[in-house]
């Protein structure tokens, strides 16, 4: 057709999205998102996933981070086999939640069991934003509130990673109310007097960050973690201004009063356990 | 006149025409009676097909309604003595959000809801009914009173949602609606909470965790409003109407999926056409509820709304062919 001599060629080629979501690294050798530093994979992975050149923080899945935080040998998981329904009858919600669980080899957004740091008990959530981007449905909400009944149950600290772009609009106002779910659950491990760890890290938003996110004894980010209620570019949209780079980074909120501390990953484990330490050891 | 809504237009083109006929009966003197008794019928019959079969878009509409009773309404019917008390003792006072205390009946109550304006000179002071952070950080501190003194409280939900703003997130809205969440599950207190217009997410919910939570028949409660659900679901926000039909956001959705206690009947084509006796309405459920609250203790009513959330979900496991609720 005629028409087609007058449009404009695209510069760039399309990639895949899968490809480009793909964002732990695969390879022998693996380049930065970041500062394009190249690095050898498995140095990357003994080094946390985080960059020797600029520290930037690789999202790490929840078998990662369990592997970087708990003792070997200690984990025991709950509630593996949970798995979310379908219950709006959302329309390719059933394929979709089935390709996340073939391409992370979870069942869920989340990962929850006890296990130990230092040779102390925790009781443990990491949510996992390559499933569904973390986001929160019945089963995340049950889960959750189920890893805090343990906790409660077997008195130990509850330490949970966020990572989540809210809830999970496919289970619609089931996923709005497992924010309050997961609430009176955690109100009621306060009441026992335990100890809450919340670690936001990339991204934490929505509703997850408007419940147990922003209400641990303690509250951590990893650096340049994004985290708020709205979306930036609803923000934009509403107050027709721009917002400053580092809004709702880690750093954006530790500046706000909104953070006890952004904690870089190597100096995680050590962190936590010294807080566990802390609330078990000496405890009357 | 109020605004005219889509799905209601056949019922004013009838109106009108019978108005029509009757004033040609007086100029003309002609006897239009067996006229318009009929047309008259066939209004009524019109009337109740309409709104008994009300879809879920309309109930949006009726939900949004400039004219719609909000919490201050409300609050003139049905309590007396109502003293408003302001600002978060933190940052400042949001209009968005208000409450006070008062009496219902003889009982000393503090009253706590989302407000928004009927004119646009009313809804620029009070945001749209959209809370900032010191919004529902006034809200903990009247609850925290009331549970000093040992009063109920009752909450009025009706927002769009938390606000999206810059300054919202500098003060920590969602550390202000996390707070809430847990503070409101362990009140000692009876809590009520009723959905009487718009439950807009979060900021709908950090006013929401009670013993009873109740909505209004056309009210709606949702994740994400229609037009943002279709914006996401199909990058058009004007299938808008098609979203809240798959959203499933309406009272007696909610009802299905064991969210909500009951559903508060409303007057035929919605509140706005008789707050008066919608208020009414709304006091007979209240009463109940306390009622059944007032003679639990401070336990109890923790209990109660832990199993109440606790319950909340869909899931099932791998080996299962059924999901289990």
């Amino acid at each position: 057709m005629i028409k087609g001599l007058f449009v404009k060629k695209k510069k760039y080629a399309t990639i895949p999205t899968g490809k480009v979501k793909q964002d732990v690294p695969e390879g022998i050798m693996s380049k930065c998102p970041e500062c394009k530093h190249i690095m050898v994979t498995k140095e990357l992975r003994k080094n946390l996933l985080v960059c020797q050149g600029c520290q930037y923080h690789y999202p790490m899945s929840s078998q990662e981070r369990i592997a970087a935080l708990i003792d070997e040998g200690t984990f025991t998981e709950y509630d593996a086999d949970m798995i979310s329904g379908n219950p709006l009858e959302f329309p390719d919600y059933v394929e979709k939640l089935e390709g996340d669980r073939k391409k992370t080899k979870i069942n869920e957004a989340v990962v929850t069991g006890a296990g130990q740091i230092d040779g102390r008990d925790v009781t443990l959530a990491v949510m996992d934003s390559r499933f569904r981007m973390g986001s929160m449905g019945s089963v995340v909400g049950e889960k959750i509130t189920r890893a805090i009944e343990h906790a409660i149950d077997k008195e130990t600290p509850f330490i949970i990673f966020t990572a989540s772009g809210g809830a999970r609009m496919q289970e619609g106002v089931l996923s709005l109310m497992q924010m309050a779910k997961t609430s009176v659950a955690l109100k009621r491990l306060s009441d026992k007097g335990l100890l809450f760890i919340s670690i936001m890290t990339h991204p934490t938003t929505g509703g997850v960050s408007a419940s147990f996110a922003s209400v641990g004894d303690y509250n951590f980010a990893e650096p340049k973690a994004l985290i708020g209620f709205a979306g930036r570019r609803i923000i934009e949209q509403t107050i027709r201004q721009e917002l400053p780079e580092d809004f709702q980074t880690a750093e954006f909120l530790l500046k706000h009063g909104q953070l006890d501390k952004v904690v870089h990953r190597s100096e995680m484990k050590k962190t936590l356990s010294t807080l566990v330490k802390m609330h078990t050891e000496g405890r009357v | 006149m109020a605004a005219e809504l889509e799905f209601e237009r056949p019922i004013h083109e009838l109106e009108k025409k019978i108005a029509e006929l009757k004033s040609f009966m007086d100029e003309k003197d002609i006897d239009l009676t067996d006229e318009i008794k009929r047309l008259e019928d066939k209004l009524s019959n019109l009337e109740n097909s309409t709104y008994s079969e009300m879809k879920p878009w309309d109930r949006v509409q009726i939900a949004r309604h400039a004219e719609r009773p909000t919490t201050l309404d409300y609050i003139n019917y049905l309590f007396t003595d109502f003293i408003e008390l302001h600002g978060d003792r933190l940052f400042g006072d949001d209009e968005a959000i208000v409450g006070g205390v008062a009496f219902y009946k003889d009982l000393p109550i503090t009253i706590i809801g989302h407000q928004r304006g009927k004119d646009t000179k009313e809804n620029l002071r009070r945001n749209f009914g959209m809370p900032h952070p010191e919004g529902y950080r006034k809200a903990l501190r009247l609850m925290k009173q009331a549970e000093k003194f040992n009063r109920p409280i009752i909450c009025f939900i009706d927002t769009k949602g938390a606000y999206p703003g810059k300054a919202a997130e500098e003060r920590g809205q969602s550390e202000a609606i996390a707070r809430n969440l847990v503070e409101m599950a362990g009140l000692t207190v009876p809590v009520i909470c009723v959905v009487i217009g718009e439950g807009g997410s979060g900021g709908a919910l950090a006013l929401g965790v009670g013993n009873y939570v109740h909505m209004l028949e056309n009210s709606t409660y949702s994740v994400i409003s229609p037009e943002g659900a279709a914006a996401i679901l199909w990058k058009d926000a004007s299938m808008a109407k098609k979203a809240a039909e798959s959203m499933r956001i309406t009272a007696p959705d909610l009802k299905e999926l064991g969210i909500i206690d009951e559903i508060i009947e409303e007057v035929k084509g919605g509140a706005h056409k008789d707050p008066k006796h919608q208020a009414e309405l709304i006091d007979q459920v209240l009463e109940t509820s306390l009622n059944s609250l007032l003679s639990m203790s401070e336990e109890e009513l923790i209990n109660q709304r832990y199993e109440k959330y606790k319950k909340i979900g869909q899931f099932g496991f791998v080996n299962d062919s059924i999901v289990v609720k």
